[in-house]
């Protein structure tokens, strides 16, 4: 071993600016926990001085509105990444498999949406959303999700159909199966992990949205970050940390589960900016 | 192939889907920065909005500020997330569990990062009873004001903690499909490991690198909440300030919301125009 070097060749300096790279990258999580978990906490105490579990009673207690709000997150997110499939998943298998004059534009279309700020676009539809009863409704949040989960489905989809063979398919119909039997028996089995990554990603983007969901719920839809937030700005640090802890799992989670997807698929990556 | 002809079909939904609600509602911000607003019986068409606000100072001072949070973080986290991922490629001591924490953050929202940093970075944060510990301060207000401060720190500081592993992933993905070929040539001809990197690996990477930083900037630009939690009330930042005047009792004000988003919407344009340059221009994976 070379003087200098840390197991097989990464100079200690090097080992040790990543070391502290990781560390900070994790730090602010921390926090949140002890404060979840922490009765007193007063400045310039470096640990609590008294620990309850009041937050987490609070969390789970009937009165609280936090767990309704964990239901509607969760089920405004369910709703979003089913309507993304079913809308994304026919438009990624023509954007994955076929060459077509405009297909440039049709990407570009597809895109935007992931890059340009949803307020831009939230402010516009917003009265619209109104005069058509949408706006303060779980339904029009599901909608107006869309706009940030059906491109990133799309994208996903259309990266799985790239690498998707539809030959298979035609032999199933000359053997007499049925659209429906092709698609459920043939199709389907072979697009099913991507289908499944996708859509948990997509459930975890439609998951994050806040300023979307604050302009078209018009604040009646309260969602767990919309929550954290009011918790936060109030200064009750350790129903916060609660909170965060909750809002975080399905992400860690879906991290353990997917890592290995993440990794060298550059544009299932590039959409994860929506988280 | 059969199916040919049922390429729009396919693809009608979703495009009517992004269509109507993406286009529509940047279309509906467009005219209502003109001051038509039929659903709210003004049918006025003129440029007040943006007369008005391109001469309030406050506007100026909410876009530079804006300016300086996007371009500052975007900035910092490329070369942060350049510097780990060429570490991260090479093979050390552990290195999966390093990479694996590396990207631990990517699916933590935004809003859970601020409430972090709030919780580090305040002055009877985390890091101001450090330094108390340390005898650095006597008390919370002699810690420099990171949150709600006139730089924006505590925003960039979130910015930064969070694109780090998005850049760095990129690049360290764009850096799997490059391989070490290039290099290898280069080194072999007498290039010495900086100038390898510098004039061989970097060309290639730029693309990806510029790409993911438009992305970030964007993002960085438009973000509401971030600025909203850990910023200061004047100026604001450009989504806060628009969200304000959107929601403000005057109904007047209401232009000038969607004449600031709309320069939001713009500059994020010109971000996609130069991502879609790039990325038909790089290597595809």
């Amino acid at each position: 071993m070379a003087p200098g070097k840390n197991g097989q060749g990464l100079p200690t300096l090097v080992w040790f600016s990543l070391a502290l790279l990781v560390t900070w990258l994790i730090l602010p999580l921390l926090p949140l926990a002890v404060w979840s978990v922490s009765r007193s906490w007063y400045f310039p105490d470096l640990l609590p001085s008294a620990y309850s579990a009041r937050a987490w009673t609070y969390v789970f207690s009937p009165t609280s509105d936090i767990l309704p709000a964990l239901g509607r997150t969760a089920l405004i997110a369910l709703g979003a990444t089913f309507l993304s499939a079913l809308v994304g998943l026919p438009a990624g298998r023509a954007l994955g498999l076929y060459q077509f004059r405009g297909k440039a534009i049709v990407e570009l279309l597809i895109l935007a949406p992931t890059i340009v700020p949803g307020i831009a676009v939230a402010l516009g539809l917003h009265v619209v959303f109104l005069k058509l009863g949408l706006a303060g409704t779980a339904g029009g949040v599901v909608i107006v999700h869309l706009i940030p989960t059906l491109p990133y489905m799309v994208l996903v989809m259309a990266g799985i159909f790239s690498n998707y063979n539809p030959d298979a398919e035609a032999q199933a119909r000359s053997l007499g199966a049925g659209y429906f039997q092709t698609f459920y028996y043939v199709t389907l089995p072979a697009i099913l992990p991507g289908l499944l990554i996708g859509s948990l990603f997509a459930f975890l983007v439609s998951w994050s949205q806040y300023i979307l969901t604050l302009l078209i719920g018009s604040g009646r839809v309260v969602t767990l970050p919309l929550l954290l937030f009011n918790f936060a700005s109030a200064g009750r640090n350790d129903i916060t940390g609660a909170i965060s802890i909750i809002y975080i799992l399905p992400g860690i989670l879906l991290l353990f589960l997917g890592a290995r997807h993440l990794t060298g698929r550059n544009r299932t990556l590039e959409n994860l900016k929506q988280i | 192939m059969t199916e040919r002809w049922n390429i729009p079909l396919m693809l009608a939904p979703a495009l009517i889907i992004i269509v109507g609600l993406f286009l529509g509602g940047l279309a509906l911000g467009l005219v209502g920065s003109f001051g038509y607003m039929p659903f709210i019986g003004r049918e006025e068409f003129n440029l007040d909005a943006y007369r008005s606000i391109l001469s309030s100072e406050g506007f100026y001072r909410s876009f530079l500020l804006t300016f300086h949070i996007a371009f500052t973080s975007t900035v910092i986290a490329s070369a942060i997330a350049l510097g780990a991922a060429l570490a991260l490629r090479r093979s050390f001591y552990g290195r999966t569990f390093i990479s694996f924490l590396f990207q631990i953050n990517l699916t933590v929202p935004h809003l859970v990062g601020a409430v972090g940093i709030l919780y580090l970075f305040s002055q009877s944060g985390f890091f101001a009873r450090l330094a108390y510990e340390f005898e650095l301060i006597s008390k919370p207000s002699e810690f420099p004001a990171m949150i709600y401060d006139p730089l924006a720190i505590g925003i960039i500081l979130q910015y930064v903690w969070k694109e780090v592993p998005f850049i760095g992933l990129i690049l360290l993905a764009n850096m799997q499909t490059i391989g070490k070929d290039y290099e290898a040539a280069a080194r072999s001809l007498g290039a010495s490991r900086w100038q390898s990197f510098r004039h061989v690996l970097l060309p290639l990477l730029t693309p990806g690198l510029l790409a993911a930083a438009m992305i970030v900037f964007a993002f960085t630009f438009g973000a509401y909440e971030i600025p909203a939690l850990l910023g200061q009330n004047y100026p604001a930042a450009l989504p806060v300030l628009a969200y304000q005047s959107f929601t403000h009792v005057d109904l007047h004000a209401r232009p000038e919301a969607f004449a600031m988003t709309m320069i939001i919407a713009l500059l994020s344009a010109a971000m996609i125009m130069g991502y879609a340059y790039l990325s038909r221009r790089h290597v595809r994976t």
